[in-house]
């Protein structure tokens, strides 16, 4: 599903953010990255929908090498990639409902079936009720969960979330982690960045560790 | 295809939506310039034309010359191969011609006597007015072809400098549209990078931006023929009196249904270029990180 080998990451102006890092996700696996803030975990992540770009090694996603990958052909990457961010990304000026309907927006599916679709997302994460709210009248834990529907709504194969707990009160954060959990069940491989162990330990998946840009 | 429709659709919406009418009346008060000298120029053209195809040559008579020389002089005149017409315009006629001019009559009854001579048009394509003018019993000739191709030369440059505006005001047309959409694509910035995130590609995210010059565009178009039609009602109260002084009943002619679309469609195209320029530029430079 996703594998890194011998990537490296450096920033310009010297800055080395990833080393050495080689590992494989198998399809349907669920996997929590670990380290503190500037161990590398975003950099990592962030070279899976080619936000960026390795300086050296390769990130092959669905068979594709995402390094080398033309920039027409990244959308299509993106389409099978669903993102969760820690500032939820939402949009403020639409509902809820409109936010999750983004994406299918861009894809070819007939009105009705993206209104499904987006129902569907909203009720797997227990929020179909808030459909026409503003994202801004939700708590921080219903504004990422709002943010799952939209990265699950194009049924994506895999799921990749950068600290979507980290603002979060503890109870809020573990509901997040059940959606997660529930979407690994059905077969979706996730990948999940935290810096809160507590929490990973919990919940007995495999766990990678970032130590200063290296897996330790 | 149906899902292209629909984004297309969608698109035009969104366009729609996001399109200022400010902006397209700025664009439209800079449009019926050159829209509006195009269409006073269209309508001269034809009496310019006819006057430049038919050069016409007046034969003044010498005032003591007697009416039997003018008629032999007129046999001479038609019997020549290079001349296509003749007419003979009496004396009288000429005065009755000239009193029905406003102010002139008082002048004329003033005068007590009828001060003008006898005359001969002619019509021809050729070059013969000095050789008319050595002609027994002409006083003066008057080649009215000289001024004729004085107007189309003028009409010319007037026309260039027209060609040359036009050029100017499409390019601040263009730069205007450049502008509307950059601002437009700075304010939609995190929009714009969600929609990358979330697997938008360029082309989606662009075409609300092409719809939206394309339309400000046309929608100048408009403002700019409108303005066209006003201001042509109100220059046209004023020619009308001046052309039946004349007794002419010339008007300033709307632009002909072909042109006024081409000038609505023209005024779309540079709007699109303008936002394929600002997209091409700006959209890019707005990438996730």
């Amino acid at each position: 599903m996703v594998s890194f080998s011998a990537v490296a990451k450096h920033y310009p102006g010297g800055q080395q953010a990833l080393k050495d890092i080689t590992f494989s996700l198998e399809p349907g696996e669920m996997v929590f990255m670990t380290g503190r803030s500037g161990a590398g975990k975003s950099t990592l992540l962030k070279l899976i929908p080619a936000i960026e770009r390795p300086t050296a090694g390769s990130v092959v996603v669905n068979g594709q090498n995402v390094g080398a990958l033309k920039r027409a052909a990244v959308p299509y990457l993106r389409r099978n990639i669903g993102l969760v961010f820690q500032d939820q990304k939402l949009l403020y000026d639409r509902s809820v409902y409109d936010n999750v309907m983004l994406p299918l927006s861009f894809s070819a599916h007939p009105a009705k079936e993206a209104a499904r679709r987006a129902r569907a997302a909203l009720d797997k994460v227990g929020l179909l009720a808030r459909e026409r709210a503003n994202p801004i009248q939700l708590s921080g834990g219903e504004q990422q969960r709002v943010a799952i529907a939209r990265a699950v709504v194009n049924r994506p194969g895999l799921l990749v979330a950068d600290e979507p707990t980290a603002n979060l009160d503890a109870e809020s954060a573990a509901r997040i982690l059940d959606i997660f959990v529930a979407f690994h069940q059905v077969g979706v491989t996730v990948v999940i960045a935290t810096h809160d162990e507590g929490l990973v330990n919990r919940y007995g998946q495999r766990v990678l560790r970032l130590d200063a840009g290296r897996l330790a | 295809m149906r899902a292209w429709l629909r984004h297309h659709r969608e698109a035009l919406w969104a366009g729609l939506r996001r399109l200022s009418y400010l902006n397209a009346v700025v664009v439209g008060i800079a449009l019926a310039l050159p829209t509006g000298g195009y269409a006073v120029l269209e309508s001269l053209r034809p009496a310019g034309a006819r006057l430049a195809l038919e050069p016409r040559i007046s034969l003044f008579l010498e005032p003591e010359l007697r009416r039997s020389d003018a008629e032999a002089l007129g046999k001479r005149l038609s019997a020549d191969p290079r001349v296509e017409t003749v007419r003979f315009v009496p004396r009288e006629d000429a005065l009755k011609e000239m009193s029905a001019i406003q102010g002139l009559s008082e002048v004329i009854a003033a005068l007590g006597r009828n001060p003008l001579p006898d005359a001969f048009v002619v019509t021809t394509r050729q070059d013969i007015a000095a050789e008319l003018g050595k002609l027994p019993g002409v006083a003066y000739v008057q080649a009215d072809a000289v001024w004729a191709r004085r107007l189309a030369a003028a009409a010319a440059v007037v026309e260039l400098g027209l060609s040359l505006l036009t050029v100017l005001l499409g390019a601040a047309l263009v730069a205007v549209t450049f502008n509307t959409i950059r601002l437009q694509i700075l304010t939609r910035r995190d929009e714009i990078e969600v929609s990358k995130l979330l697997g938008a590609t360029d082309a989606f995210i662009g075409r609300p931006f092409y719809y939206l010059g394309f339309l400000q565009g046309i929608v100048g178009g408009v403002v700019a023929l409108a303005l066209v039609a006003v201001a042509l009602a109100l220059l046209n109260r004023e020619v009308a009196t001046l052309a039946e002084s004349y007794g002419s009943n010339f008007r300033v002619g709307f632009l002909p249904t072909l042109e006024a679309l081409g000038a609505l469609l023209g005024a779309g195209i540079l709007g699109w270029m303008g936002a394929r320029l600002s997209v091409r530029r700006h959209l890019r430079a707005i990438e996730p990180s």
